[in-house]
């Protein structure tokens, strides 16, 4: 716990001001609250109330009753405010739930509707977490923010700016999910776990009384429970009085030539697999999905490797913008290392602002819908949407 | 930090009167009401003492009189209790959870309600009650003052339709009681009902006025108590205690006290429409405002979000509330105002705040310094918010 304290003490300075942390009822951010109040921070504890898990309870493929470990689930709820009891700091749940249906569960729907793979935890950092978590924070009197995602912020006096950096536990690593953050929100924002691994943090939930301190980690998708996307979106379309558009189409090789009929484009994501509905003497994979034609084309593996790529709606952390080549480690997705790319401007397809992505060996599905992050060693300069 | 209660509606303390009325009741005058012994005969003399100033709260004989639980008890007693399959109900759109619920459960009973929708002041039209009536109108539930805005719905009017048209009429009376003279015979109600915790008794105790010869089926059985109508051993120090803070309150309507809380909550009131620019109070129509209960005021506020109100204000020591708290504890809209025709974001960005009798103008003052610099700081950190927040 000392050493926990320092680090946090080398992190965020004099902890001045009130601090309003985001509890999901989860073992990190119970345990950032813990830390904080320890060091003996003005501390207020907040939940967002982001999906009501009944919803479409009973519907098929879904639970009747929901289950612990998604979020919100009262189970969740209930956790967050006994540990805000234990420390005996002013707990509420904020109520955003529609704003959190309109920015990422219906985004989340029209993604995959259009052929993409999206990523929910990124909308919901940019759009609820640091954006209108920030903004209910400051709005009842708090100064910054705190959560549980591990990462490091710091600010460097020589730019001028607020940097993000990968955590000491990269396993744990949260940065691809936190490329949209502002130079705001990142200068308003604490991340006290960033140096420190999940045996740790464990140990000092253990230390703070937590009761909470072996609960599992939280792995899917939370307002998904089950994990069936495909079943989900038909759920979600029933419950709002509408139906899946119809989407069926051809499966192709990269010849152009038809290998047989799929049902709907949203059932395919780059890199797929499984349940392609075609067989063949090698395995087959998803390399595009064509949304104007319905066509998805399916080849060998060694083919879903892309030289270069190119993203847009960037949003830029550790340089001001990108106004020429840059020598950057491009990452495409959450499990992926960072791999060695040249990034260049370059005007997207639909004619915005876009990036340029060019890397030194050819990485395996790049993915529309996905985010690519940039970093520089442990920095993050940047990300952007995969067109 | 002072910390100022404006959420009477939620709940009440007890009055030290109460707590002293109780006190003996748990070690000392321990005894079951239905045993034969001394100490039986000791808390059997102490209901039946409740009974009798309930009875005179009521204004009804104290055979007419059931202890229970609290107002949910008694709101599903007079429903579940009165209804059976084929019958009609006839309720409104503003009732408390506790009468709404229990009409969602009876309709797989096959017990249809109509759910009559208040003005946009909030009042009840009695003719829309009258023309809800069916041949197979069986109950007519209203409440008496409603929980989120106060206005007090004119049940004599709506009872003497009940008579003329031979209907059963339930009042649910929770957060009336204490604040308005009740009179059963005026109002012309079968069953009517309270609860304790509104009105300076403990949680866990109500009671309801149940006309002799109405024909309510018991909820719980078991023991003979409450003349079979209640079954449950009696929670003798909460009963003696509601009999005590009914005495209190039919004092305080006697001497004028709500007078004293209706010109402190009209200051309050206007003290924040004047400081506060986009605000006004829900509960009125072409200027007027609907009679309501002298400690409750509904107010909303343009451009902010309620929810983060009211969180800023209980961090500064003031404790109010804004929409009905759903099952996490997160807020919802209040579906009183969604049904006087308050648009979502609106009824979002409305607070209630309702006075105890104990307030004091200290009270008031505090609340004038603190709302308007917290309305403040919202409306400054949400500009673009303006009124789109989920």
């Amino acid at each position: 716990m000392a050493t926990a304290a320092s680090n946090l003490r080398a992190q965020t300075g004099k902890l001045t001001g009130t601090i309003a942390v985001a509890m999901s009822g989860g073992v990190d951010s119970s345990t950032v609250a813990a830390m904080l109040r320890a060091e003996g921070a003005d501390v207020i504890g907040l939940t967002l109330q982001l999906w009501d898990q009944n919803r479409l309870a009973g519907m098929p493929g879904t639970p009747a009753a929901p289950k612990a470990g998604r979020c919100c689930s009262l189970d969740d709820v209930y956790d967050a405010r006994r540990v805000a009891e234990t420390l005996d700091i002013p707990y509420y749940v904020v109520n955003q739930q529609e704003r959190f249906e309109h920015d990422v569960v219906r985004p989340f729907v029209d993604e995959y509707l259009a052929g993409r793979t999206p990523i929910p935890c990124s909308l919901c950092n940019n759009h609820l977490k640091f954006d209108q978590l920030l903004r209910t924070a400051r709005q009842i009197g708090a100064d910054r923010i705190a959560t549980g995602h591990y990462a490091v912020n710091e600010y460097d006096p020589a730019r001028g700016r607020w940097i993000l950096k990968r955590p000491a536990d990269l396993a744990k690593d949260q940065t691809w999910f936190l490329f949209g953050l502002t130079q705001d929100q990142l200068a308003h924002t604490l991340f006290p776990l960033g140096h420190l691994n999940k045996p740790a943090v464990r140990e000092i939930a253990r230390e703070s009384g937590l009761a909470l301190a072996d609960k599992p980690d939280s792995q899917e998708i939370c307002f998904i429970p089950g994990g069936d996307y495909k079943q989900f979106i038909q759920n979600y379309l029933e419950e709002q009085g509408e139906t899946v558009p119809e989407s069926a189409g051809q499966l192709v090789t990269t010849a152009g030539q038809p290998l047989g009929r799929h049902e709907g484009i949203h059932n395919f994501t780059i890199g797929q697999r499984k349940g392609l509905g075609v067989t063949s003497h090698n395995p087959l994979y998803v390399l595009n999905i064509d949304s104007a034609s319905r066509n998805v084309t399916v080849g060998p593996e060694s083919e879903l490797n892309r030289p270069s790529f190119t993203c847009h709606r960037a949003n830029w952390i550790g340089i001001p913008a990108l106004t020429g080549r840059l020598r950057v480690q491009a990452r495409i997705r959450h499990s992926q290392s960072p791999a060695p790319a040249w990034i260049e401007p370059v005007t997207a397809p639909d004619g915005s602002q876009g990036v340029l992505v060019t890397f030194d060996e050819p990485q395996r599905a790049v993915t529309p819908g996905h985010s690519a992050v940039f970093y520089q060693e442990a920095e993050v300069v940047g990300g952007a949407w995969i067109v | 930090m002072r910390r100022v209660y404006m959420d009477a509606n939620a709940t009440t303390p007890l009055l030290p009167e109460v707590m002293e009325a109780m006190r003996p009741y748990w070690m000392e005058h321990f005894g079951n009401a239905s045993s034969i012994h001394q100490q039986g005969q000791r808390a059997r003399t102490a209901v039946d003492h409740a009974r009798e100033i309930l009875a005179e709260f009521f204004g009804c004989h104290a055979a007419e009189v059931v202890f229970n639980s609290g107002g949910t008890e008694g709101d599903n007693t007079a429903l579940f209790g009165l209804l059976h399959p084929g019958d009609h109900l006839i309720t409104t759109s503003i009732e408390h959870s506790a009468v709404l619920a229990a009409a969602d459960r009876l309709a797989h009973d096959g017990i249809a309600t109509t759910k009559v929708d208040p003005l946009s002041n909030g009042l009840i039209d009695p003719m829309d009650i009258l023309r809800a009536i069916r041949p197979e109108t069986r109950l007519i539930s209203v409440m008496l003052a409603n929980n989120e805005t106060g206005v007090v719905q004119p049940v004599e009017e709506i009872g003497k339709i009940a008579a003329q048209t031979g209907v059963f009429f339930h009042i649910d009376a929770v957060q009336g009681a204490g604040k308005v003279p009740i009179d059963v015979k005026r109002i012309g109600c079968h069953i009517l009902t309270i609860s304790g915790h509104k009105m300076h008794a403990p949680k866990g105790v109500g009671a309801m006025y149940v006309r002799k010869g109405t024909p309510v089926d018991p909820m719980m059985v078991g023991g003979s108590h409450e003349r079979r109508r209640r079954a449950g051993t009696e929670a003798v120090p909460s009963i003696v205690a509601l009999g005590k803070a009914a005495e209190l309150a039919m004092h305080s309507l006697e001497t004028g006290a709500m007078h004293r809380l209706a010109a402190l909550r009209d200051r309050l009131e206007a003290g924040i429409l004047e400081a506060i620019p986009g605000t006004g109070v829900n509960g009125e129509l072409h200027g007027q405002i609907a009679p309501r209960a002298a400690n409750t005021s509904n107010i909303w506020f343009d451009n902010l979000e309620g929810e983060a109100l009211v969180i800023a204000l209980d961090l500064k020591g003031l404790a109010v509330s804004g929409g009905s708290a759903c099952h996490s504890g997160a807020t919802e809209p209040s579906h009183v105002l969604m049904a006087m025709g308050l648009d979502k974001t609106r009824a979002r960005a409305s607070l209630r705040f309702s006075l105890l009798k104990t307030a004091t103008d200290a009270d008031i003052d505090y609340a004038l310094e603190v709302v308007p610099a917290a309305v403040g700081r919202l409306r400054e950190l949400a500009p673009e918010l303006a009124g789109t927040a989920g």
